[in-house]
């Protein structure tokens, strides 16, 4: 286990490197170079910043070089400093960021298993009943609404018109004034909207997947004979297929995962949710370039760590995995 | 089958399969609809989707303005109607280039294997790393946004199911008969590629187009939203729903029409290109044709 948990590490580093790469290439695809944008008009771009700029970036050397140089720096975690007129280090600005996006997504992740499990057993259980249909309508309804859209719609709908809920930032202004359940309380109810958003398109993909898996599984030899031995239904689905049913879903989960994480440019942006996808939008908009190459590095790295843990999740619970030394995907 | 593709059996057979699954044909059906209203906006819509009226911001939908008018006084309805035309442009041409892209490096990865194949698969999977949206933005960022810049980044970032599957294809066909048989009477490589197998393969491959559509659609739609996809004055359903954000207490038509716009074209693609998988290949039914390329949104 530990040779094949060391053998993914290793394939992990070379696509490292790769994510680097293709960063350092978004940057150069630039006309004129990254600077260039910075117009005599801004306040940001004096000829002394500039040249403070070219030299920092070494942008009067080779290409090759420059690349060598943002790459020693980025394995340090050092992504230089932020355009804006704070100047603060790249890494510092993620820092802050970086908790609230995990924390959502993990929340949304938890509530999509959680809700998408149940659902999916159930219509494969139960496949061409009302229930299944309605959840087959649900799903494809989920896969075609856009979230921003939903987004919007909530919060017409019980931000607006039924005042029930905050739709914007996770605090209340008079924050500070609460008492401490109250706090919580204003925390949750910030919350409950853009969970709902993000974990919708994700729950519908995911009980579709699950509903599958699971038809696919009672159809097994093992799952007749477990039935054949006089096992109860109930045993015979929570225990021997159900379990099976659950093992390619560990690697939908983390392809599914850069998705999820993509889904929090749209919803921080509009929920005004301090987090990475929000300040991704907002340096975009800025021009502030080494936040933006230092923003889909740390993402994209995040990623290939989370893939890396769900292969060797999965390598460790299915010895077929592990010993067949392939990948685990189908 | 023999080389050169699907014959004429085989496409009745799966009109047949197709027509008898009532979902698809209604999918089917809508976006034939669509594909019509945007191809004629000019001509059916109302009014000049372009051309504000300062007597007439914000007015409710009514029978001169079905869909009401937006802050510049511009109608709605004309403006939905135009946005279609930029949607499927967006949809079917930045489908087109993942789609060649995916051909292209599917086929040399499964025809060649070995270091061609290892090549390409580990750019699939560091392709597969980047949440799309940050990719996005980031190559946006450096860009001047324009329609064609939107297609084009939308199609490089989205070629890596098409490319998987390809590579399936041609690594299970390759070892047929008739592949053997062109080799060993001296056809080149590229004949075998493009002649002999692409042809064969040519059926999970719609099925991936047809569903990378919508998904194209929804990505554009989000890039407009956000302001960093198509630019004014073009109306697109991202830009006119991003135009109704700082009037959804007092104009929700500005949010609910563009919205329903895209939900009903993601839909009926959807249930058309579910179909038309279902059709061509019950083996493909529990495949992850589509499943791989909705995961990558």
């Amino acid at each position: 286990m530990a040779l094949f948990a060391l053998r993914r590490l290793l394939l992990s580093i070379p696509l490292l490197i790769g994510i680097t790469f293709v960063s350092f290439v978004v940057i150069s695809l630039a006309p004129g170079g990254p600077l260039d944008f910075l117009t005599p008009e801004d306040p940001n771009a004096s000829p002394e910043v500039k040249e403070r700029l070219v030299k920092e970036f070494g942008l009067d050397r080779p290409i090759h070089v420059q690349y060598w140089q943002w790459l020693k720096r980025a394995v340090r975690l050092d992504f230089g400093r932020s355009f804006l007129p704070d100047g603060r280090p790249v890494l510092t600005k993620i820092g802050e960021r970086l908790p609230v996006t995990l924390f959502l997504n993990v929340i949304e992740l938890a509530i999509i298993v959680g809700l998408a499990v149940p659902i999916g057993v159930l219509s494969a259980t139960r496949q061409y009943s009302l229930y299944d249909k309605i959840t087959t309508v649900f799903v494809f309804v989920g896969f075609a609404t856009p979230d921003f859209w939903l987004a919007l719609l909530l919060m017409i709908l019980f931000g607006v018109q039924l005042g029930w809920l905050p739709i914007s930032g996770l605090r209340s202004l008079n924050w500070e004034y609460l008492t401490f359940w109250q706090q919580q309380w204003d925390f949750f109810a910030h919350l409950v909207l853009p969970i709902v958003v993000a974990t919708f398109g994700g729950l519908a993909g995911f009980s579709r997947y699950m509903r599958q898996s699971m038809l696919e599984v009672v159809r097994q030899d093992y799952v007749q004979t477990a039935r054949a031995k006089g096992l109860s239904e109930r045993v015979v689905i929570s225990k021997h297929a159900l379990r099976n049913a659950l093992l390619p879903v560990i690697t939908i989960l983390a392809l599914a995962l850069p998705g999820l994480i993509g889904g929090s440019v749209i919803i921080e942006s509009i929920f005004a949710i301090p987090g990475m996808g929000q300040l991704m939008v907002q340096s975009v908009f800025s021009r502030d370039y080494p936040v933006v190459m230092g923003n889909l590095v740390i993402v994209a790295s995040l990623t290939l760590v989370a893939n890396l843990v769900a292969d060797i999740t999965y390598g460790l619970v299915d010895p077929r995995i592990r010993f067949g030394g392939r990948r685990g995907r189908r | 089958m023999a080389p050169g593709g699907p014959r004429r059996g085989e496409i009745r057979q799966f009109w047949r399969t197709f027509s008898r699954n009532q979902l698809a044909m209604c999918g089917g059906a809508v976006v034939t609809v669509l594909v019509f209203l945007a191809v004629l906006a000019p001509a059916l819509a109302p009014w000049d989707p372009n051309r504000p009226d300062t007597r007439k911001i914000l007015v409710a939908p009514s029978s001169s303005h079905w869909f009401g008018t937006d802050p510049l006084g511009r109608d709605v309805l004309s403006r939905v109607l135009y946005g279609s035309r930029i949607s499927l442009s967006v949809g079917f041409v930045s489908v087109g280039i993942a789609a060649a892209i995916g051909m292209l490096l599917g086929a040399a990865a499964g025809y060649y294997g070995g270091v061609v194949d290892n090549v390409v698969m580990r750019l699939v999977d560091l392709m597969l790393v980047f949440p799309r949206f940050f990719l996005l933005l980031a190559v946006l960022a450096f860009l001047k946004p324009s329609i064609w810049t939107i297609m084009t980044v939308i199609g490089l970032t989205g070629w890596m199911g098409v490319a998987r599957l390809v590579r399936a294809e041609f690594l299970t066909l390759r070892e047929r008969e008739f592949v053997i048989w062109s080799e060993s009477v001296g056809a080149g490589a590229l004949r075998i590629i493009f002649r002999h197998i692409l042809p064969n393969a040519i059926a999970p491959i719609l099925v991936a187009m047809t569903l990378g559509i919508p998904a194209a659609i929804l990505t554009e739609a989000g890039l407009s939203f956000l302001g960093l996809g198509v630019q004014p004055p073009y109306a697109t359903w991202g830009n006119i729903l991003n135009d109704g954000r700082d009037y959804i207490e007092i104009a929700w038509w500005l949010t609910l029409y563009p919205g329903l716009a895209i939900l009903i074209t993601v839909l009926s693609y959807n249930l058309m290109g579910e179909g038309i998988r279902d059709a061509l290949d019950p083996r493909l039914r529990q495949s992850r044709v589509g499943r791989i390329l909705r995961l990558g949104r």
